[in-house]
């Protein structure tokens, strides 16, 4: 980059499109596919759908400054994607839930494509949404 | 493009394309997941729903402590629960028996309860109980529980007499009594456990331990 200002517009553009397929994936998984959200899916729903109206809202203006509002959201989110991570890769141990009362977190359905573990799959989804609006803040105070 | 037509069309594609996958995605007719009804319990739990004749059990027969398990093979709560109350009977060998009744909620679970089943027949119930357990991540989801015939063949189950057996009218019946009773006493999730009768309250392994010490705690 040797323009001496960067443009914050691209990668507020691209954080704004995962967060748009990340939230239209979750829905088609959970709606027509009809797959249950577990606990902490409900949760990572929470952070992640958000973004999506707050990051269009700043690329239709091309105010870089949203990255303020948004990655806290994004922070959280990657939070309880952690959370859940360590959930279902056994780090932590979650508490035995009975069946037929709701998705464990844990459970082999919590998977996408047959091997892809959806809290994996958050995980990453959130951390390249905080990278892309420190790029954001870091071309804003530029 | 200008930047705000480019947003305002990508929204617009997006919403879209969602609506056309949704559309065309083809609908599978029945979920994975068969939570019960929440049907009101239409009897209380006795001696008589609780525990059949048919009624596989470990433990002694005479034991003071008759906990009744309403249990799914395929279930992976069922699964964590198994040492825990296999632990339990090794602290107190005399005193508690197990009462399984089966509760099919999952794909594989009939298939798995009728392994079990003819398992029974052939003297290998705890053992084929323990394989399948034991190898249940890699059949939960599979009607026709490959694995689960794999695991049971490799704990010494007579694979081809099972296939026979497994669908005999003495196990029929009792599929179809545990489903019944199961019903009857409004059993939602699994494990369900009932303590000589008495219904665990709150769940988890320590609950159950202190409801079953009360038990044997009881002056006779």
């Amino acid at each position: 980059m040797d323009d001496p200002q960067p443009d914050p517009w691209l990668p507020l553009f691209c954080a704004w499109l995962l967060a748009l397929i990340a939230t239209l994936g979750v829905l088609f998984v959970g709606e027509v596919m009809g797959q249950a959200p577990c606990n902490l899916c409900w949760f990572q729903r929470a952070f992640m759908f958000p973004l999506v109206p707050v990051l269009a809202v700043a690329c239709f203006l091309c105010d870089a400054g949203v990255w303020r509002y948004a990655l806290p959201l994004a922070v959280l989110g990657w939070l309880v994607a952690l959370y859940h991570n360590l959930l279902y890769f056994r780090v932590v141990p979650e508490a035995i839930k009975p069946c037929g009362m709701g998705p464990s977190c844990s459970g082999s359905d919590m998977m996408v494509f047959d091997s892809l573990p959806l809290a994996s799959l958050s995980l990453g989804v959130f951390s390249l949404i905080i990278v892309l609006l420190l790029i954001v803040r870091r071309r804003l105070s530029a | 493009m200008s930047r705000r037509t480019l947003v305002v069309v990508i929204g617009i594609i997006a919403v879209i394309g969602f609506a056309l996958a949704a559309l065309f995605y083809p609908r599978q007719p029945a979920s994975d997941y068969l939570p019960a009804e929440a049907t009101q319990p239409a009897e209380a739990p006795t001696a008589q729903n609780l525990v059949r004749f048919h009624s596989p059990s470990f433990g002694p027969a005479d034991a003071r402590v008759t906990v009744v398990e309403f249990f799914d093979p395929s279930c992976e709560a069922c699964r964590a629960f198994y040492p825990i109350v296999k632990q339990m009977m090794d602290k107190h060998p005399q005193d508690i028996r197990v009462v399984v009744r089966y509760v099919l909620n999952h794909r594989g679970s009939e298939e798995a309860a009728r392994i079990i089943e003819a398992a029974r027949k052939q003297n290998m119930f705890v053992p084929v109980l323990e394989a399948l357990l034991d190898s249940q991540p890699a059949w939960h989801d599979d009607a026709q529980v490959m694995a689960g015939w794999e695991a049971a063949e490799r704990a010494g189950l007579d694979v081809r007499k099972a296939r026979e057996q497994m669908h005999s009218a003495d196990i029929n019946a009792a599929l179809s009594k545990d489903a019944a009773d199961a019903q009857r006493l409004g059993i939602r999730g699994t494990p369900t456990f009932f303590v000589n009768g008495r219904a665990l309250t709150q769940f988890g392994a320590q609950p159950l331990y202190d409801l079953i010490r009360s038990e044997i705690d009881k002056p006779r």
